[in-house]
């Protein structure tokens, strides 16, 4: 076992709760009621109830779950746009929550940034000058913060717009826009909350390549919000899914299509063609006697959609490895069922 | 169980209702008619009450140089208002016409563009053309006077509002309440401080003005979208870096409607500050309808409605090109904008160049002087003659089937059951609290010793109220059901809602004199407009496929009207009818300036001969207590219907 890093954000017993007096609810037996009974008692909505997580250094880290169940309460409250009813938030093991406001300033202009549904653009600035607003905000001058802007306008692939006015672009170029102001503080921890579902699929598609291609560019951290599992698991190393405020299931995608934690999830799940996101690890078998054991060797996680013609082409079954240790087998029935048991991929 | 109880509880309380009211009236008059006369409030000498108010207005008088109060306080605010007017008068006659006229114009160049430039020449000229050039000068004055200041109370107000929500629960309710006031009520108590004068005038007038100013700046920031705000917040920006940098520029438009609207209520307010002495145009439509001069008094509001219609145009389209303007890119606009500047600046020196070549340039030439006030009045002359049976029979027919008889009921009924009766009525109408309100707010006339003023003043509200919601019903249908109706009245009845009230006093006095009619019809006029409006909004709000099931089913329009669309526009007809009342009396009681008695009439005399200043104020107060009673009546009227849907 190698040893954890430390997180670069970490959450315990995180809570949100709004409406008069909230910090009774937490720890009352009124915490143990569902939403609907604690509104209807209280007059208090939970909005986040005793979430915890952590997310690594370079993670990409999902939070999923249907609407009003608590996504982009949760992640204000990482910034503290929201303030926490109760809980811990650690950032680099710094306490988010006893920050004052000084030093909360401090941490968005330099550390955070964040990347709205809605974009958030100012409608009277120029994309140059919105893309460098986190920097004005700061006290840099404008030579500098142009010259900055530029850079990050190009990186998104903005090049030419930079007189433009936001309600002149698009709207996937007016998210690209908000993504490069984002950038262009070179935080350490982008927030993400549905950043492109006001988008049409196919602008979608390419913004979330384009997100994807930064990651591996910049190496950021970033805590990502979204209703569309396949964008979640399109990006996610984790995804964190979310019910009615609470977490209900935390884990890597395949994790989540193979193991569901209840029928919400596997509801969630449902429609995913589960080739595309399970391993190889998720369908391996033990050895039946007299089965032949001198097939092709393939890790245990290969996604089982990318093995297929491998282990149909393999004579005998497939060896699935893990750490050079013999994890099971799978044959050509194996995989035929797994595609098989399936629904129709939907089409978008 | 509960299920049986939740289901007996409103249908009992339904019936009720349904039958409470024609019990009430039927008892009322049955009151009325058995105990005629007895009990009744007279109309008497000043009593106790305004005895009280007179001694504090001579005590007031009397501390006017030695109380600290008045020292430091309100003489200071007087006195300088007061020395700003005047300088700014002697300004503008050192300006001359030309010099005003050319500043005026290249103002409107650089804020609104060639177009309003124009406009606002040819609006400046008219003044002169129309013979008021003076007036009109010592009105301009006035109104930037107030309105520069009201904006500088209103804007960071609202700002505050907008920012702040204590604030902002604070100062809605006080809004609300300068707002229904009618203007009228509170000239009295402004002249008890700053006594009569211009001064007095400019601070009514943003009495009146500046609350549009706080609530469209406060509703600006309050509209700047949340994920704008967010996003400036994430990125660490201050509060103040929030402000600047957001919220006002993002809010720039709707602050400059505020200015519109604070513009507009301040123009509204100049014939009624001319009451207490402002002078200007609006003391010369008041001169000329106390001489009954219809010709005279057209001729000023022609004036009055000539600037109404300049400053609304010029920041409707100065906020209109708020947006515009920061973003004009490109070297052909730079060339234009700064055409449009030199344009501008030598328009002002022409204007104030002209004037020093040859002095007699500085005052509008006689012969260009081409008043209206002879033409208008030979119009209203042989309107009078010949439209003398129509008009006056209308007159003697309303007045002898509708006033008189709820004026009688109202008082020559015994006071107590007067005001059990309305408390009754309010009660079935609205519950416990707007029956306590109207108990409480008769008593509140009685006490001030102004019943049968008071009661005067209700019957002719009522009765505008009545024709009022008619006519807005009947025109309200009509335009939310036609789209052709709509874009026909719609541009007439925005033009009448620029119109200083006043002026619309002019043709009904033409047609109908001096009596309380006119009164009501004028005050028809006045609230039609919006009520109207709100009806078409609401008639228009019901969902087309609810009317199109309707139509679908075999409705005619007739039913489809009756049966779908006004009872589903139910809460937008409250609406109308609150706003309608509100409206209405602000003009009856200015009626009283023209034969309609009532309260308006005191409190106009109470300005006018100084033994009944404490009538006056009494007046107003009476006013006031009308004015919560009505709007407290009518709008929980709207609140209890919905609950009980
Ligand atoms: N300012 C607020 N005041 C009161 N309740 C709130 C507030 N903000 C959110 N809520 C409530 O908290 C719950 C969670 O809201 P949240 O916006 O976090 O959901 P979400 O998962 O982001 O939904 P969506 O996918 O629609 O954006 C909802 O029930 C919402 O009504
Ligand atoms: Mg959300």
């Amino acid at each position: 076992m190698n040893v954890e890093p430390e997180p670069a954000i970490s959450v315990r017993g995180l809570w949100k709760v709004f409406g008069p007096h909230p910090e009774r609810i937490v720890g009352s037996p009124e915490a143990e009621l569902s939403r609907a009974d604690l509104r209807e008692q209280t007059g208090c909505t939970a909005a986040v109830r005793d979430v915890n997580f952590d997310v690594a250094p370079g993670e990409v880290f999902v939070v999923m779950g249907l609407s009003g169940s608590g996504k982009s309460t949760l992640v204000r409250c990482l910034t503290r746009l929201v303030e926490p009813t109760a809980g811990q938030i650690t950032f680099e093991g710094e306490d988010i929550v006893a920050a004052d406001q000084a030093r909360l300033r401090e941490l968005r202009r330099h550390r955070f940034s964040m990347v709205f549904q809605h974009f958030g653009l100012l409608p009277h600035r120029k994309v140059i000058d919105n893309v460098a607003y986190g920097l004005e905000v700061r006290g840099m001058n404008k030579a500098d913060r142009h010259a900055r802007a530029h850079e990050v306008v190009e990186l998104v692939g903005l090049q030419g717009y930079e007189q433009a006015y936001p309600d002149q672009l698009s709207g996937g170029m007016q998210q690209r826009v908000g993504l490069a102001r984002a950038l262009a503080v070179d935080p350490d921890l982008l927030f993400f909350d549905e950043p492109f579902s006001a988008l049409d699929p196919l602008i979608r598609r390419g913004m979330q390549d384009e997100v994807l291609r930064l990651h591996h560019e910049v190496k950021k951290t970033m805590i990502f919000i979204t209703h569309d599992l396949s964008e979640a698991l399109k990006l996610g190393d984790r995804i964190l899914i979310m019910r009615d405020g609470a977490a209900v299931q935390l884990g890597r995608p395949d994790e989540l299509v193979g193991a569901p934690a209840d029928d919400y999830v596997a509801d969630f799940t449902r429609d995913v063609p589960k080739s595309h996101v399970l391993t190889l690890r998720w369908i391996a078998r033990p050895p039946v006697v007299g089965e032949p054991l001198d097939g092709p060797e393939l890790p245990a996680t290969t996604i089982i959609r990318d093995a297929i013609r491998d282990v149909m082409h393999a004579t005998a079954p497939v060896k699935v490895m893990s750490n050079g240790q013999l994890l099971g087998l799978v044959d050509h029935e194996d995989v035929l069922r797994v595609i098989a048991g399936e629904p129709q991929p939907v089409s978008v | 169980m509960t299920i049986l109880t939740a289901d007996l509880v409103p249908s009992s309380r339904r019936f009720d209702r349904r039958w409470s009211i024609p019990v009430v009236l039927v008892a009322w008059w049955l009151v009325w008619r058995f105990g005629f006369g007895t009990h009744n409030l007279p109309n008497g000498g000043p009593t106790f009450i305004q005895d009280w108010f007179l001694r504090i207005r001579n005590a007031a008088d009397a501390g006017r140089d030695s109380s600290p109060l008045f020292i430091y306080f309100f003489n200071p605010i007087a006195k300088t208002t007061g020395s700003v007017i005047s300088s700014m008068m002697s300004l503008t006659t050192n300006l001359g016409w030309t010099g005003i006229t050319g500043i005026a114009s290249a103002i409107s160049l650089w804020v609104a563009g060639w177009r309003h430039g124009l406009l606002t020449a040819v609006g400046f000229i008219s003044f002169g053309v129309l013979g008021l050039e003076a007036e009109s000068m010592q009105t301009l004055v006035q109104i930037i006077v107030a309105v520069f200041l009201s904006l500088l109370i209103g804007i960071p107000l609202g700002v505050w509002a907008g920012v702040s929500n204590g604030f902002s629960r604070v100062v809605t309710p006080v809004l609300d309440i300068m707002q229904i006031l009618p203007t009228f009520a509170y000239l009295p108590l402004i002249t008890l401080f700053f006594l009569i004068g211009p001064a007095s005038g400019t601070i009514a007038t943003m009495i009146y003005a500046i609350p549009p100013a706080i609530r469209l700046t406060a509703a600006g920031i309050r509209e700047v979208s949340t994920a704008t705000v967010e996003a400036s917040e994430s990125l660490g920006a201050t509060k103040w870096q929030r402000l600047t940098d957001v919220q006002l520029p993002m809010a720039k438009r709707t602050i400059v409607l505020g200015v519109n609207q604070t513009m507009m209520a301040a123009l509204s307010m100049i014939t009624i500050a001319a009451l207490i002495a402002a002078p200007g145009l609006g003391a010369s439509v008041i001169s000329a309808l106390i001489k009954l001069d219809v010709g005279a008094a057209f001729n000023a509001g022609l004036a009055i409605v000539c600037m109404a219609i300049v400053f609304d145009r010029v920041t409707t389209a100065a906020s209109v090109r708020t947006e515009r303007a920061s973003r004009a890119g490109g070297a052909a606009s730079q060339r234009t904008r700064l055409l449009r500047y030199g344009a501008g600046i030598g328009l002002i020196a022409l204007g104030v160049i002209l004037p020093g070549i040859n002095r007699s340039l500085a005052t509008f030439p006689d012969r260009w002087v081409h008043g209206t006030r002879n033409p208008v009045n030979s119009v209203a002359n042989w309107t009078q003659l010949h439209w003398y049976g129509a008009t006056s029979w209308l007159t003697t027919t309303v007045t002898h089937w509708l006033i008189d008889p709820l004026q009688s009921l109202l008082s020559n009924t015994p006071w107590p059951v007067v005001v059990l009766g309305l408390a009754l009525l309010a009660y079935f109408v609205g519950g416990l609290r707007p029956a306590i309100v109207t108990a409480g707010c008769l008593m509140g006339a009685i006490l001030m010793g102004l019943w049968p003023s008071s009661m005067t003043t209700l019957a002719s509200v009522l009765i505008g109220a009545l024709f009022t919601m008619i006519i807005g019903i009947g025109f309200g249908v009509w335009l939310g059901r036609s789209r052709m109706a709509d874009q026909l009245i719609r541009p007439i009845l925005d033009a009448g809602q620029v119109m200083p009230p006043f002026v619309y006093l002019v043709p009904c006095l033409a047609l109908f004199g001096a009596t309380r009619f006119t009164g009501i019809v004028a005050a028809l006029v006045y609230a039609s407009p919006a009520v109207i409006k709100i009806v078409a909004e609401g008639i228009r709000s019901v969902p087309a496929n609810t009317t199109e099931s309707a139509i679908s089913s075999g409705s005619n329009s007739w039913q489809t009207i009756v049966k779908v669309q006004l009872p589903m526009a139910r809460g937008m007809l409250l609406v109308a009818l609150n706003q309608g009342i509100i409206f209405v009396l602000a003009m009856v009681v200015v009626g009283g300036l023209v034969g309609a008695g009532g309260l308006g009439f005191d409190v106009v005399n109470g300005f006018a001969q100084s033994v009944f200043a404490g009538t006056g104020l009494a007046a107003g107060l009476a006013i006031v207590f009308l004015g919560i009673m009505l709007d407290r009546i009518t709008q929980s009227a709207g609140r209890s219907r919905r609950t009980t849907d």
